[in-house]
């Protein structure tokens, strides 16, 4: 942690993600009320909550894809949604996102997908370009011939490697990942978690992400928000969690438990 | 920290030493690489420049595939670095990179080209034997078990690409109407042949451009929408799930759709027809004073009723046409985007490019019949 504290940049504070008083509705329907979160760099935080919480739309929020109702989020100290243009798209890049199904462009191979954010950057030639690649592709454990395949061609843990590579593109400084481990077996889910975790460590990033899956989230977590009743009814560290006392807490810390012993 | 900079300084042994300090990273946001690189490129030429990067606070892949890139891909030795950058260049240089996709270029690729369009038409000709073939017997199967007739897709296809198609039909049909029989009642009345009017726009408007107008519009309106609608139920395995719960997927998706429209197609047409006529007499009434009572008396005295039998063949295979198409390529769509367009267009484009073939062989064909 020491570390990365000296890594702050004077004048930006240590938070790079601030959830502020946020509250979403939708006609009659009320998503989050005076929701507040914060994130700090270096941390990896996991969003757990019930099916149907709210949990993708913070993220969305964050994101900068849907705006709240109400209240702000501060990404880097600064408001997404309310940045002119060129900004904004400066902001954005400080970040990367890994959807749920990957949502690699299914036109293109695998290698222009991640080339194209540094394309769009226009700073580069096409033989760094092609360098900067290969190392994203080194990064998450993929073999520089799978650059050709096209995404339809992928399996579903591949189509996550190569997300995650495509969202490390511009080496974003906060990496958000929304259900990183759906839809992969155990083992390759495992992997996945502990690629992420090698990726953090070497990168020095910053990972907010959602998840349903308690294995992943006990191993990859530093901190847990739990989202119930509309808003962040918690967020601390995983054994800090065992004296919460909420239904939904009380119920999913039953499951977390007894993963903690197995790791033990 | 500050943005990606650097610096020429002579040092104590008289060395031309360049200091890079700052930031070579993408976080930076105010770091423009493709500057850093210019200005750094007189330098790399330069073999006794000393390079020293150990002010560098943050050095990052693209920063250090710039650097590399200028040096040639190797690390040589007139170059100061602290122990995890020259981890990281080393891991750079030692990238496996595969072939360049850059080929010669190949003097028979035209030819091939050709070749390869050849084998791509017999393929579609292929698959539309065979979906000929699966919908023939499927209705063989239909005969034994009439039961199983689709009948609530059938009527929900009849509704979307018929009754759904009346208003923008009716508008079409009434404008090239009124468009047509202006600018031909400018010419008869030139030779003072008024009354022929009827006859050009009965027999144009039944025989020809009543069932055309109608497969055009059809084909852009039902047959796009068909394909997509295939190819996204292809996409998200809606078929796979249709056939593994035991229904076959073109008795329940492809029968509909083929029968629901040649079915409609014929009322369409006749429809199309009716407001062409109608848009005719109104300009015809305006520019000639041919009442529309006259209009419509003398019609069928001039148009030979075969011809309107004709047209609603003409429609049923039209019809019969663009839904086969349009299915015909929503089965072929694979699961990504841009096969879904190029799919989409393709079935457009040889939809109507078929119906005009067709269109041009029943001229041949009837043309002794009717007129």
């Amino acid at each position: 942690m020491s570390e990365n504290i000296d890594n702050t940049v004077a004048g930006e504070s240590d938070i790079v993600c601030e959830v502020r008083n946020v509250g979403t509705q939708y006609g009659d329907l009320v998503i989050h009320k005076n929701l507040n979160l914060q994130i700090k760099r270096g941390e990896v935080v996991a969003l757990v909550g019930g099916s149907g919480s709210g949990k993708t739309t913070l993220l969305r929020h964050i994101v900068g894809l849907t705006t709240p109702t109400s209240g702000s989020i501060m990404l880097f100290g600064k408001d997404l949604h309310n940045l002119e243009r060129l900004e904004q798209q400066r902001l954005m890049n400080r970040f990367g996102m890994l959807f749920q199904q990957g949502a690699l462009f299914s036109a293109l191979s695998v290698y222009d997908n991640i080339a194209f954010l540094l394309r769009e950057l226009k700073q580069f030639d096409e033989a760094t370009i092609r360098q900067l690649v290969m190392h994203k592709l080194a990064l998450v454990e993929l073999e520089p011939h799978h650059g050709d395949l096209l995404p339809a061609q992928l399996s579903g843990g591949m189509v996550k490697r190569v997300g995650l590579a495509r969202a490390l593109a511009l080496e974003p400084e906060l990496l958000m990942l929304d259900e990183p481990t759906a839809g992969l077996d155990p083992d390759r889910s495992h992997k996945f978690v502990e690629l992420i975790k090698k990726l953090k460590q070497s990168l020095g990033l910053t990972v907010l992400f959602v998840t349903h899956d308690l294995d992943t989230l006990v191993s990859l977590a530093d901190r847990v928000a739990v989202l119930a009743d509309k808003k962040i009814i918690a967020a601390c560290s995983l054994h800090e969690l065992a004296e919460v006392q909420h239904p939904f807490v009380v119920n999913f810390f039953h499951g977390v438990t007894k993963r903690l012993e197995k790791l033990k | 920290m500050a943005a990606a900079s650097f610096n020429l300084y002579q040092d104590a042994q008289n060395r031309k030493c360049l200091q890079l300090s700052g930031q070579w990273s993408l976080r930076a946001v105010e770091n423009d690489f493709a500057e850093l690189k210019n200005g750094l490129a007189p330098f790399f030429t330069d073999p006794f420049v000393h390079w020293d990067l150990l002010q560098v606070d943050q050095l990052d892949a693209a920063g250090a595939a710039i650097l590399l890139n200028g040096w040639g891909n190797k690390v040589t030795h007139n170059v100061s670095l602290k122990p995890e950058q020259s981890e990281l260049f080393n891991m750079l240089a030692n990238l496996a990179m595969p072939k360049s996709n850059k080929t010669q270029y190949d003097w028979f690729s035209p030819l091939a080209g050709i070749g390869g369009r050849v084998f791509e038409f017999i393929q579609h000709l292929k698959g539309f034997i065979q979906l000929l073939g699966l919908l023939l017997l499927e209705i063989v199967y239909l005969l034994r078990r009439p039961q199983d007739f689709p009948w609530r897709e059938f009527s929900a296809n009849v509704y979307k690409s018929g009754v759904t198609a009346l208003p923008v039909t009716a508008l079409l049909g009434f404008m090239i109407g009124v468009a047509m029989s202006y600018l031909m009642a400018r010419q008869l009345r030139a030779f003072g042949a008024d009354i022929f009017i009827v006859n050009i726009l009965g027999l144009g408007i039944i025989r020809e451009l009543g069932p055309i107008l109608m497969a055009v519009l059809v084909a852009g309106r039902s047959g796009s929408a068909m394909t997509a609608q295939i190819g996204v139920m292809r996409v998200t395995e809606e078929i796979d799930a249709l056939t593994t719960m035991g229904i076959s997927r073109i008795l329940r998706v492809i029968l509909p759709k083929v029968l629901g429209l040649t079915f409609i197609a014929p009322f369409l047409v006749l429809w199309t027809s009716f407001w062409a006529l109608a848009g005719g007499a109104f300009s015809a009434n305006l520019e000639l004073g041919i009442s529309f009572r006259f209009f419509f008396d003398y019609l069928p005295q001039v148009v030979e009723p075969v011809n309107l039998t004709l047209s609603l063949a003409k429609g049923l295979l039209f019809g019969f046409v663009v839904t086969l198409v349009a299915c015909h390529f929503g089965l072929r769509i694979k699961p990504n985007t841009e096969s879904l367009s190029s799919s989409t267009t393709s079935s457009v484009v040889t939809a109507i490019v078929s119906v005009i073939l067709v269109d041009a062989w029943f001229a041949i064909a009837a043309r002794g019949v009717g007129v």
